[in-house]
């Protein structure tokens, strides 16, 4: 076992154990392949149960030769370890430093999981692609689905089944495939049955300096339009970056080429300005000394809550061309694997009632983000407290997460999942013992073969006794659009996420839990009324027989 | 009436205050004796009350008409475009005098309170015993007594007739003390605490000057310190910024001296004065006054403001109050200046989390009626009911509600009343349980919000669309409602079943049992009732209907020939706000 030659001390004996919430305690640490575990041996529990691949960073300090190991988690918890002897301390802290970063994903936990639950439904067949176009083909006929990149060919970042345009043919996509970034030709993101209006997502078209042009281009989107009428491309990058970008090959559409199409250039920060604008966040959300003052001004340097609003306004843009201006919408930033995705997703959220169910919410992370090519490798494998800079490191899916918590928040009725279920999804997105966050791109996770060696998050979800935990008990469906506000007076930041570890969330669990025993409660007391009305009817009846024969 | 010269104007437009192209709605503007009132084509209603009107504002002609700016002391404002400029005059001039009308009697519906049943609220107010409440604390008792100096307010104006003093005080020390403080305001008791034996107490600062001191006064802080058995220090809390203080000793008023008084603690809090406390709710609603503003904007408008900072300053006390109490066992004597702004506020909200009483309804009704009302808190000048002194307003009330209001987002089951009482210290509203709150050594965290429920209380579309807090309050009551319909139906089905077996009886005496079995007809006749609705305008959703008007303002937009850049920022921001 390859593991045992990375761990140097497998067990320490009189660890105490420091963690938010709880008083310190004391207790034997046991290092293994995957997991950090502390227990006191005391009722069998264990008090620490932490995968490896939670772990963003650590810290070491002595005194004397008290150790004491710092780890500081992705998912924003810090917990601290006091090891007594230098040498023990140095070996579990190398060991994990080890453990934590492996460069090889198929040794990841994920392909050492085994499920202690019976898998009712496999969770890699809960959504695919055939399925989902169904809910399409019964209202138009205009879109079919292209086995076009089946071994990967033409784009390696998009699934082997696509959506696109009827009217055109494999060879033209091929073609159209040359001339956007990475190969990611337009295809179909969402159909809105009541406009019949579109939203497809591409990458940037590589126009160059010289404005080359792709007749089979023009061709793919203008299929997607109706005689006479308009639509819209929505650029994530501002007009000035879109520019830049032709200087390395890149580009955006020209006006002359596509005559009937309006550009919108809505500008939504990428990679490193994100991932410092997170780390910034959880800096001030973890400093306990700061006033009132130093409070603001630094929720306000992190530029977090800028960010939410950018992703939302471009989202609400996309929604009101949709529904209001009845005109489909194309959307590209330059790879079209994050503030697309962020931008197509949310304008489902607020466009489809089907999306904020929650298997339908389910299908639009396996559809706009899994099957899309988002990163999530890349973008997930540090933190906010990691301390090597890595190029590819960005919370965009944290960021859409928080989006949607934020429409959640001002529609609380309209939600079949609630809170908890978001968080869940954030700490599965960064650490799991489940495969479906694994890898880049489809591509990569047909080559890891990761729907054989591995579970998938929605077989475990999607168990009855595992949702009750993550359904809201307010929620009524609503077929309307909503439309939420986002003005910087009613964003707020998402305490459970950023200040969970530290501020106790025990008042608010209870009153949530007042909350839902009332609604219990409600429905208890209207089957009685039920109930009763119909014995008394049935006695009523009873009498006026017998008073009639 | 003599105010009025114009009831009624027509053609006058409303505009949002958040629009970017002035859009406006149309209606009618009406003036009566206590309202101004507005009818919108869509028949809808905007009542303001005169006395509601913190400012009127006529701006400078322009084409459409003439612009009157209202901005009310509930934070409501309202932009109106009269197409005449010879009746915006009249309703100006009208306003300006009706506003500042308010009589003695309406103190006590202090500006959240816009009802009109003013008479039988003030009714209620005067219900509450405060003889009672102080019997609730425990006191008389063997430590402290009830004084009878002050009976005829001679000793002190502002302060009520009945005070509670330890009972080693004797009268001459009394008098002697209060000759000694500001505005004669001598330390009496605020609140006991029972199981530790501790007191707040409050007064106003002391007239020592550089090196004055009194032996009265001396002796009473002792006495106070000696009613608690437990502990033989107390804190002494002044709530001012140390530099204030010291400024005050130069006026010959100024601070304690711990060397002069056995047993005390001293400590400064730095709560700032009335005109700081005005001058940054006054930045704080500019901010939020500002049209397509952005998150940046936001933050370091909210901050420069201060009023963040000087809503934790105030909850920073009361938090040393309540520790001083619970963990030290230590009484505390609180003063500022005049020992009626701050040391309201903190005395008020230190109660308030030591005593779970306080936090119901009619406990919150006490506490104002006690630390504010009878103590003399200067409501009338400080929400400028009467035309006065402008430098007398100050938003000391409103902060002390914050304050409440921050607690009951961080403890939402501890208190009987919620926000909807506290915008507007309104009818009673049931509430959830009270839990097992334990303020007394909840240290605040630094990340307090922005209360946009009391800021932006008319701008209907930046509150969350569905409040949740609603729903459950009308479950609630629906709940309350169908638990009597099951007794009802109960009785009901009893009462058929003792006729019924009183019937068979009679009629199997008569005949054989009837054959035929009755429930087939039951189930066909039986239409199972739905399931109630739960008031189904509570889950609307604003603003997102088709017929939403404000997407043809959007479409606009749209249609507007444009420069390469488009930005639609204010777009979307003025559709959903």
């Amino acid at each position: 076992m390859e593991f045992a030659e990375l761990i140097k001390t497998p067990r320490v004996d009189n660890v105490v154990l420091h963690r938010p919430f709880y008083p310190a305690v004391e207790g034997t640490l046991c290092l293994t392949g995957h997991h950090l575990i502390l227990s006191s041996r005391q009722d069998n529990t264990e008090e620490l149960w932490l995968l490896h691949s939670n772990i963003d960073a650590i810290d070491k300090r002595f005194v004397g030769s008290l150790g004491t190991v710092i780890i500081k988690c992705k998912d924003f918890r810090i917990i601290q370890l006091d090891i007594p002897g230098m040498e023990e301390c140095l070996n579990i802290a190398s060991s994990i430093e080890a453990l934590s970063t492996l460069d090889s994903i198929t040794l990841m936990y994920p392909f050492f999981y085994r499920p202690m639950f019976e898998v009712i439904e496999d969770g890699w067949h809960s959504f695919l692609p055939e399925q989902e176009f169904k809910l399409y083909s019964s209202a138009t006929s205009q879109w079919r689905l292209s086995y076009v990149n089946k071994e990967f060919a033409v784009c390696p970042t998009y699934p082997p089944i696509v959506i696109v345009p009827e009217s055109i043919d494999d060879e033209t996509l091929r073609k159209v495939a040359t001339f956007r970034h990475g190969g990611r030709f337009p295809v179909l993101s969402y159909y809105h049955q009541k406009s019949k209006r579109v939203i497809m997502r591409s990458g940037q078209p590589l126009t160059g300096t010289n404005g080359r042009r792709c007749k089979e281009d023009e061709k793919l989107i203008n299929a997607t339009l109706r005689a006479g009428s308009r639509g819209y491309i929505i650029d994530t990058r501002s007009l000035n970056v879109a520019q830049q970008a032709r200087a390395k090959g890149g580009g955006f559409e020209q006006e002359a080429h596509y005559p009937q199409w309006r550009r919108i250039h809505k500008s939504i920060e990428r990679y490193h300005i994100l991932q410092e604008s997170l780390i910034k966040l959880v800096e001030a959300c973890n400093d306990q000394t700061h006033n009132m003052d130093r409070w603001l001004s630094k929720l306000e340097a992190s530029n977090w809550l800028t960010h939410i609003k950018e992703i939302l306004t471009a989202a609400c843009l996309v929604a009101q061309c949709i529904d209001r201006e009845e005109a489909s919408v194309l959307i590209h930033g330059t790879e079209g694997t994050d503030s697309t995705l962020q931008v197509t997703s949310l304008a489902q959220i607020i466009l489809e009632p089907r999306s904020r169910t929650i298997r339908g919410f389910e299908a639009l992370i396996e559809r706009e983000w899994l099957q899309a090519g988002h990163p999530f490798q890349q973008r997930c494998a540090q933190s906010a407290y990691c301390n090597t800079k890595q190029k590819w490191e960005a919370p965009v899916f944290l960021l859409f997460l928080d989006c949607v918590w934020q429409i959640l928040r001002q529609f609380p009725c309209s939600f079949e999942f609630n809170e908890n279920f978001l968080i869940m999804l954030f700490e599965h997105a960064y650490a799991s013992q489940f495969g479906t966050f694994l890898g880049n791109s489809e591509s990569e996770r047909c080559k890891l073969k990761l729907q054989q060696k591995t579970m998938s998050l929605w077989s475990w979800v999607n168990q009855p006794s595992k949702l009750s935990k993550y359904t809201n008990p307010l929620f009524e469906a609503n077929n309307l659009v909503i439309w939420p506000s986002v003005a910087p007076q009613s964003l707020l930041l998402w305490e459970g996420i950023f200040l969970r570890w530290n501020r106790s969330s025990k008042y608010l669990d209870e009153a949530y839990e007042e909350m839902v025993n009332i609604i219990e409660y409600n429905k208890e007391l209207q089957a009685k009324v039920n109930i009763l009305r119909r014995q008394l009817a049935e006695l009523e009846t009873e009498d006026e027989m017998q008073e009639s024969p | 009436m003599e105010h009025i010269r114009t009831t009624k104007v027509e053609q006058v437009k409303l505009l949002d205050r958040f629009a970017t192209n002035n859009k406006s709605l149309t209606g009618t503007l009406y003036l009566t004796a206590t309202h101004l009132l507005f009818i919108d084509s869509l028949q809808k209603e905007t009542w303001i009350l005169h006395h509601h009107i913190a400012s009127v504002e006529k701006l400078a002609l322009t084409t459409s008409g003439c612009p009157l700016v209202i901005q009310c002391k509930n934070f409501r404002i309202v932009h109106f475009i009269v197409p005449r400029e010879r009746d915006c005059h009249d309703i100006y001039n009208s306003l300006l005098q009706l506003s500042k009308q308010a009589k003695y009697e309406d103190l006590y519906a202090f500006s959240y309170n816009p009802k009109q049943n003013d008479s039988e609220r003030l009714q209620g107010w005067q219900l509450i015993d405060l003889a009672e409440e102080y019997k609730r604390m425990g006191v008389p008792n063997s430590h402290w007594e009830l004084s009878d100096a002050n009976q005829e307010y001679k000793i002190c104006e502002t302060y009520p007739r009945e005070l509670y003093v330890p009972w080693t005080a004797k009268k001459t020390v009394i008098v002697g003390s209060s000759k000694f403080r500001s505005k004669g305001r001598f330390p009496v008791l605020s609140y006991y605490h029972q199981d530790k034996k501790a007191a707040i107490c409050r007064c106003s600062q002391p007239l020592s000057g550089f090196s004055a001191r009194c032996m009265e006064d001396e002796r009473l802080l002792e006495a106070i310190s000696k009613a608690n058995p437990v502990n033989c220090y107390m804190y002494v809390v002044d709530t001012r910024p140390k530099l204030n203080a010291m400024a005050n000793r130069a006026a010959g008023k100024g601070y304690e001296n711990e060397d002069n008084y056995s047993s005390i603690r001293f400590q400064f809090v730095g709560i700032e004065n009335i005109h700081v406390m005005r001058s940054s709710l006054q930045k704080l609603l500019e901010v939020n006054g500002t049209k397509g503003l952005s998150v940046n904007d936001f933050y370091s408008g909210l901050e420069s403001s201060g009023w963040l900072r000087h809503i934790k300053a105030v909850m920073d006390a009361a938090i040393f109050l309540a520790r001083a109490i619970m963990v030290e066992n230590a009484s505390v004597l609180v003063h500022c200046s005049d020992g009626w702004d701050r040391t309201s506020q903190v005395c008020s909200l230190g109660s308030l989390l030591l005593d779970s009483y306080y936090r119901t309804i009619r406990g919150f009704m006490v506490l104002i009626e006690k630390d504010w009302i009878s103590f003399g808190h200067k409501f009338s000048e400080r929400c400028g009911h009467l035309d006065g002194d402008p430098k007398e307003v100050s938003p000391v009330f409103t902060q002390f509600l914050e304050c409440v209001w921050h607690l009951t987002e961080q403890f939402p089951q501890a208190f009987e009343f919620n926000e909807a009482f506290l915008l507007q210290i309104h009818e009673h509203i049931h509430s959830c349980q009270f839990g097992n709150f334990l303020g007394n050594c909840q240290k605040e965290r630094e990340e307090l919000k922005f209360w946009r429920n009391m800021y932006h209380q008319f701008d209907q579309t930046l509150h969350p669309r569905q409040s949740v807090f609603n729903i459950i309050m009308n479950m609630n009551e629906q709940n309350k409602q169908l638990e009597k319909d099951i007794k009802d139906l109960e009785s009901k089905i009893k009462q058929r079943k003792n006729k019924q077996t009183d019937d068979i009886l009679t009629k199997e005496l008569l005949h054989s049992v009837h054959p035929e079995s009755p429930t087939l007809k039951t189930s066909l006749c039986f239409k199972e009732q739905t399931r109630l609705p739960v008031n189904d305008s509570l889950r609307t959703i604003e603003g997102s209907s088709p017929a939403d008007n404000r997407y043809s303002e959007y479409a606009e937009e749209f249609s507007k020939s444009e420069p390469a850049v488009v930005s639609l920022e204010y777009g979307v921001a003025r559709m959903t706000c």
